[in-house]
């Protein structure tokens, strides 16, 4: 059996992103965290590895060293947007997904194991 | 010598800035001063008239402090000035005077079209003015403004903000004509039109013409076109208000003016004129700055100085329209054989000029449009040689080259004539931050700009270590509320673009956040600020650790009636919330969801409660006991007291969470010592405490002052918490604050109780706005739609809970389970056995 690559999943609008802010999403079951920064999306795990809650879609959006940043709101540990590793935490990371916008409409794949 | 009598005729910036120069310089008391002032109120900021149409109150215009050594006459209007018998005169009384200081200022000067008389026709310069402006754009549609001008673009501005459709009619062929060169011209008007106000330029206005009701209604110019319009403002230019003199034989300059010398003295060595009714060398000068300096002069001269005035500055920068324009020196390159060095970039919309001597090694002026970064470096560099190449400093990361690179001579501060070498001198005396550069030059006290500059200087000379907010702004957090505040930022790209670098962070957004909640610029979840708020200040609850949120409502001094008790506990019952009462005398209720939250929130505001604050960096809660109400030791009302803070200072943003207690006698029930502000009473009234708390470092507050009437109370607290809010660091709690002052708690006492900074009536002003425009945080949410469609857990299936949230039951009610919940907790068990495996 072979795998079925991810498909693209419909999750809103860009419009509905603020700019420097992130939301929730719920895709094929897996909570992710979905920011858009003045010229990027991204997307990764909405869980903390550090607390196990599902929160980071609910940090602040930032850059550190120019690195696109989202910091956890539970206990501000930093996350770089486009590697998924943590930088305040040497070896913890979280999972990235692919995001895209099409047709105005940002989309999600999910990225299963890394 | 002493009590010798001074005449201030006019009390607008400059005539108050003079008596203030003179007032500081006057320790013996030489001179007793009246100043008569025509208008009804006192010296107020007529730079930033515009920001009444921004939302800015008038009183926050104010420039004058009461001076019991000074006499102020207000709508008083001098009539005759007699030099034999010294002596001038009012409509109904007479004041002699052995020095007289002209401070008259200037008129606008409205040419001679026919109609400029008809109502709805204005002039902008004062506050009446602007507030028969406002009165008459009520449910009017078109404006127009006569005059391209700086005063011009301003009144433009203020006609879009009242919601007209603005036209603009220059009668030179660019905009801003004395400041900005043709090509700079050129890209003002593209910003200024993309703002959708239209320019009609090089062509003059010759007539306006009534409509049917006898108000103004069309403008009709040189070229034979008419154009609508039901309000118009003139702004032409200004005459120097030069009468008095005239009448009293003074020479007057060619342009009009009192003719005066370097030392601002007229023909009559007892009278001297100050800022736009002066002609120093037969030239007058409508800027502030020329004016300042015309004050201190005469300032200086009054108590034996020998003070001159300089070659005046005529820099000028502003944000008009949004559009940073600067223009300084030569600006238009008439210097002989000057050459030009110009950088144009359309992509970016920025264009910059440089005038330099024939030989390019000295900077003769510039001008810059929509980028003006470089201005305080290139203005100080006038006359100098340049400190880079002229391409790296109009580049736009070119003011970070800066400060250091200028020669002494060059003048850093031009509101307060303030040099490299003076600001030099400072720091070798021992000024380690920008605050001491301020207290001891007065560099950066007026409009901020050169605040930068001064950290670069103090960075070039390698004092004091960084307080830099993070890796995002070098300045401090209380430069960065100075710099927002007196630049009236009201968005943090705008901040972070002009002041900063990269996007900001989790340390730097929440404090512009804050900062913009202190000075009360709206809700906290409006526009682009959303973006910049913690979590809690985010959804306006309490993050846990599960990742639900914990709701606390208001309960003013912990007083409450049965029937709120019983909605509070239906409503957590019927949410199945965790309930626990907090050490502030409230209730906690915990495990909302973020969709919840909304559906809590409407069943306590109908009920009348409001947000409780716990989310955020504000005033909690104010604590109390019982009190002389029911208390057989209390000896004042403490409830009513705690009630009355509390509502007064309810969602006032601060650097950290502040907390208070009033106790009804000196067994001090309430805790009050343990507070940032506490209160005791006392038989004659109420004692202050400041500068408690409990947490991780706990200690008692300090007695700050004793036996008050509960309105000398509330006035100290009112400065002490608008005090601390603007000048403390990020999350730094009153103790700290305190204790880190230069002179501690008698420092404190000097500003807030004997004004010694001039601070008081700013901070009592600011504390009115905040009371003034308080407003429920979650009824405005609640009240739209917009910010509602936030709350929700997923933003593709706004039905469906978190699922990651999850309970368990602990002694009857539900706590956290799963993520980040009971496993890794033991359970304590107190007066049980332990038992061994």
């Amino acid at each position: 059996m072979t795998a079925q690559p991810q498909e693209w999943t419909v999750v809103c609008p860009l419009t509905r992103l603020d700019p420097g802010r992130g939301v929730a999403a719920l895709v094929d079951g897996v909570q992710i965290a979905l920011f858009r920064t003045a010229n990027d999306l991204f997307a990764i795990d909405n869980q903390d590895p550090v607390t196990e809650a599902y929160v980071l879609s609910r940090g602040i959006v930032g850059s550190r060293d120019g690195v696109p940043t989202v910091a956890s709101p539970l206990h501000k540990q930093a996350y770089d947007l486009r590697t998924g590793d943590c930088l305040d935490r040497p070896g913890v990371a979280v999972r990235r997904h692919e995001v895209r916008c099409q047709d105005g409409l940002v989309e999600v794949r999910l990225r299963k194991e890394e | 010598m002493k009590n010798s009598r001074l005449v201030v005729v006019g009390n607008g910036m400059v005539g108050q800035r003079f008596v203030d120069a003179l007032r500081a310089r006057d320790s013996e008391g030489r001179w007793r001063v009246t100043v008569l002032g025509e208008e009804s109120r006192p010296a107020y900021d007529r730079v930033r008239l515009s920001a009444l149409f921004d939302g800015v109150d008038a009183d926050e215009l104010n420039l004058h402090t009461p001076d019991p050594q000074v006499r102020l006459r207000l709508n008083t209007s001098v009539t005759a000035i007699d030099r034999a018998r010294r002596v001038v005169t009012t409509t109904d009384a007479e004041y002699p005077y052995d020095a007289l200081v002209l401070a008259t200022g200037s008129d606008p000067f409205v040419p001679p079209i026919d109609g400029a008389d008809l109502p709805g026709v204005f002039t902008y310069r004062t506050l009446d003015d602007l507030a028969a402006i406002r009165a008459h754009a009520r449910g009017r549609r078109r404006g127009a403004v006569i005059g391209g001008g700086l005063l011009g673009l301003e009144a433009a501005n203020a006609l879009r903000l009242l919601g007209l459709a603005t036209s603009v009619v220059e009668v030179a062929p660019r905009l801003m004509p004395l400041q900005v060169d043709t090509a700079g011209g050129a890209l003002l008007r593209r910003y200024v039109e993309e703002l959708g106000v239209a320019c009609h330029l090089g062509v003059a206005t010759t007539a306006l013409h009534p409509g049917s009701d006898g108000t103004v209604a069309q403008l009709e110019l040189a070229d034979g076109s008419r154009m609508d319009a039901d309000l118009v403002v003139v702004a032409t230019g200004i005459r120097p208000r030069d009468e008095l003199a005239r009448a009293a034989g003074l020479p007057l300059g060619s342009q009009g003016g009192v003719l005066v010398d370097h030392t601002c003295r007229s023909a009559d060595e007892r009278i001297w004129a100050v800022g736009e009714c002066a002609a120093v060398d037969d030239t007058c000068h409508g800027l502030v700055g020329p004016g300042y300096a015309m004050a201190e002069t005469v300032a200086d001269r009054l108590v034996g100085g020998a003070a001159t005035v300089s070659e005046p500055d005529t820099a000028t920068k502003l944000k008009l329209l949004g559009v940073d324009v600067a223009s300084f020196g030569d600006a238009h390159g008439t210097t002989p054989g000057c050459l030009d060095v110009t950088f144009s970039d359309p992509a970016t919309r920025v264009y910059a000029k440089l005038v330099l001597s024939d030989d390019a090694q000295t900077l003769l002026g510039g001008v810059l449009v929509g980028d003006a970064d470089a201005y305080p470096t290139l203005r100080a560099s006038v006359g100098q040689a340049l400190p880079a190449a002229p391409l790296a400093l109009l580049a736009p990361a070119g003011a970070g080259s800066g400060a250091a690179a200028l020669p002494s001579s060059a003048q850093v501060c031009s509101c307060n004539a303030v040099t490299r070498a003076d600001l030099d001198a400072a720091i070798a005396d021992g000024a380690t931050d920008v605050p001491a550069l301020k207290a001891c030059t007065r560099a950066g006290t007026s409009c901020g700009s050169c605040v930068p500059m001064l950290q670069q200087l103090l960075d070039a000379a390698g004092v004091g270590q960084s307080r830099g907010l993070c890796e995002h702004f070098d300045v401090s957090r209380q430069e960065l509320f100075d710099l927002i505040r007196v630049r009236e930022i009201r968005t943090f790209s705008s901040l972070i673009a002009e002041y900063g670098r990269g996007d900001g962070c989790d340390i730097c957004k929440p404090v512009v956040a804050s900062i913009l909640a202190s000075l009360g610029t709206g809700h906290l979840l409006d526009g682009e600020r959303a973006s910049l708020q913690d979590t809690n200040d985010h959804f306006l609850a309490n993050l846990q650790r599960d990742g639900s949120y914990s709701v606390v409502p208001r309960i003013p001094g912990g007083e409450i009636t049965p029937e709120k008790l019983i909605v509070l506990g239906e409503v957590a019952r019927d949410f199945a919330l965790y309930t626990k009462i907090t050490g502030g005398q409230r209730i906690d209720l915990f495990g909302a969801r973020v969709e919840q939250l909304p559906q809590i929130w409407r069943r306590l505001v109908d009920a009348g409660f409001e947000s409780g604050h716990a989310y955020g960096k504000a005033l909690r809660t104010v604590k109390s006991c019982v009190g002389s109400t029911w208390c057989r030791y209390g000896v004042q009302d403490s409830v009513g007291l705690a009630i009355a803070l509390e509502l007064r200072y309810r969602g006032l943003r601060a650097p950290h969470k502040m907390k208070s207690a009033v106790s009804g006698c000196a067994r001090e029930c309430a805790e009050a010592r343990s507070k940032d502000f506490g209160i005791i009473a006392t038989d004659a009234g109420w004692n202050l405490y400041v500068g408690g708390n409990g947490g991780f470092q706990p200690r008692h507050a300090d007695l700050f002052a004793t036996d008050l009437t509960t309105e000398a109370l509330v006035r100290l607290v009112d400065r002490f918490l608008m005090y601390y809010i603007r000048t403390a660091d990020r999350l730094q709690r009153t103790a700290a604050w305190i204790e880190a002052m230069d002179g501690g708690l008698e420092h404190l006492k000097a500003v807030i109780v004997d004004d010694s900074l001039g601070l008081c009536a700013d901070l009592d002003a600011a504390m009115a706005r905040h009371v003034g425009a308080y407003s429920d945080e979650w009824r405005d949410v609640l009240d739209d739609p917009a910010l509602l469609g936030r709350f929700t857990s997923f933003v593709n299936a706004p039905e469906v809970p978190d699922p990651s949230i999850r309970f368990t039951a602990e002694r009857g009610q539900r706590v956290p389970a799963g993520v980040g919940g009971t496993e890794n907790r033991q359970p304590v068990g107190l007066g049980m056995p332990e038992v061994q495996r």
